[in-house]
């Protein structure tokens, strides 16, 4: 086995190219329990940790190109915190400090599990997911990287370097169900996005589908439901509507988790509580200090 | 086996010969390098026994890729306690507490509470609940550990010797 430490993204594509079996390692919280456990013994390994470009994020106008090597620890202490507090919020829900201070968002994406916390928030914000192969550079939408569960569209030789998300200075709430607060898979959750400047209200789904779900009706629903000049509700009672509509979104099963109706339920409870919070006077909430 | 490469724990250079480069952090630490005071529950990141920091943050040392963590400042539970003799406050502070039962998840938790206590010197409950969170004690302990947690804080403060 070789354990390669590239040190920029060229080095990273090269090392795929040259190496196709071997696996791509972030921040380990995956890989390493795989590896661990004896369920997979990689050939070699590309550790993306000494990746300079991987480790940075930086603004472009009113976005945010966030490297795959940002931490959740990172995205919910730092000024990220403030510019894209939907993925912060979700941020604080993943694992404990140590996994936090571990797990990537790039790491998130590559994995791509149906419960994975920062894709759904992704989602609702209309992320793209940024790539590198050996034909250059691409960006994909959110919604089409994620493929299936624990499959996207990422190349053989590709490896991603980050995502793009707007800086919308609107509320962004993340809520989540699990058996406990620290150290759980979702069972079900529910990223928000509420952009004032382009009156968009975007959704996404976790743990309820095959991979994070939009809920474009919802969305288009929600957009109409709010009073723009102020940010709430013309109605409350549309929060109410808003859940069912996200429900409907939903595509749940069930496993040793949870049930597909319970799932589905949750999701409606979670998104009519987002939005209310979201369109609360006096909303944006941005509060995330951990 | 493979080539061997070296790594900074505890501030001293130590190489890793002969090693499958699979092995995790955990696991070197531990079988090749002597440091048996980061503990092995999981090795899945879900009971923080095995919490080092590494360049600074607190991480569980099973789920490091040992072979990828040159160049990087590795801090073990030993580290915080060169002289073998001496206590650090947040140590003293669970002895004298009784927040060790068995012990298997006290080096964790101390370098949980370490790290906390090294980032904020007055943590709200909330944060103290939240900077524990992942690490699990199944002697029940965690009523004794909060109470650890606030004689270091006042002995930091200078409140009590």
């Amino acid at each position: 086995m070789d354990v390669v430490l590239p040190t920029t993204v060229d080095e990273v594509v090269a090392a795929r190219v040259e190496q196709p079996a071997a696996a791509v390692l972030a921040g380990g919280t995956d890989l390493m329990v795989a590896v661990n456990a004896g369920a997979t013994r990689p050939e070699a390994v590309i550790a993306l940790r000494t990746v300079a470009e991987l480790a940075t994020w930086r603004r472009e106008d009113d976005h945010l190109v966030i490297g795959a090597g940002v931490t959740y620890g990172q995205l919910l202490r730092s000024e990220l915190a403030e510019l894209v507090p939907g993925l912060a919020h979700a941020s604080r829900t993943v694992g404990s400090p140590q996994i936090r201070n571990a797990g990537t968002i790039g790491g998130n994406l590559g994995t791509s599990s149906p419960a994975g916390d920062a894709l759904p928030v992704l989602v609702a914000l209309g992320a793209t997911v940024e790539l590198a192969g050996p034909d250059g550079r691409r960006s994909l939408p959110m919604v089409e990287f994620a493929t299936g569960p624990k499959r996207t569209a990422l190349g053989p030789a590709e490896v991603i370097t980050g995502v793009r998300v707007p800086v919308t200075g609107g509320a962004q709430q993340y809520r989540k169900v699990g058996v406990r607060n620290a150290m759980v898979i979702a069972v079900a959750s529910v990223a928000l996005s509420v952009d004032p400047g382009d009156r968009r209200v975007g959704v996404g789904l976790g743990s309820v589908g095959p991979v994070p779900l939009p809920a474009p009706e919802a969305s288009a629903f929600a957009a109409d439901a709010i009073d723009w000049a102020t940010g709430t509700l013309v109605d409350p009672a549309a929060a109410r509507r808003f859940g069912e509509l996200v429900a409907a979104a939903a595509s749940p099963i069930d496993d040793h988790r949870s049930t597909a109706a319970y799932r589905r339920h949750a999701v409606a409870v979670l998104a009519e509580r987002s939005l209310r919070t979201a369109c609360a006077p006096g909303a944006p909430d941005r509060e995330v200090a951990a | 086996m493979t080539a061997p490469y070296v790594l900074t724990v505890n501030g001293t250079e130590r190489t890793v010969e002969d090693a499958w480069l699979g092995e995790s952090l955990l696991y070197v630490l531990r079988e090749r390098l002597g440091l048996p005071g980061s503990k092995s529950g999981c090795e899945q990141g879900e009971c923080g026994s095995c919490s080092v920091e590494v360049d600074g943050e607190l991480v569980c040392s099973c789920l490091v890729l040992a072979a990828s963590a040159t160049g990087t400042a590795i801090t073990t539970v030993e580290g915080l306690q060169p002289e073998r003799s001496d206590f650090t406050d947040v140590q003293q502070a669970f002895v004298d507490e009784g927040a060790v039962q068995c012990g298997f998840c006290t080096p964790g938790l101390v370098m949980a509470v370490h790290d906390l206590l090294n980032r904020t010197s007055e943590p709200s409950d909330l944060e103290v609940r939240e900077a524990i969170s992942g690490n699990l004690c199944r002697c029940t302990g965690y009523g004794r550990v909060f109470a650890a947690v606030e004689a270091a804080v006042a002995v930091r403060r200078g409140v009590v010797s």
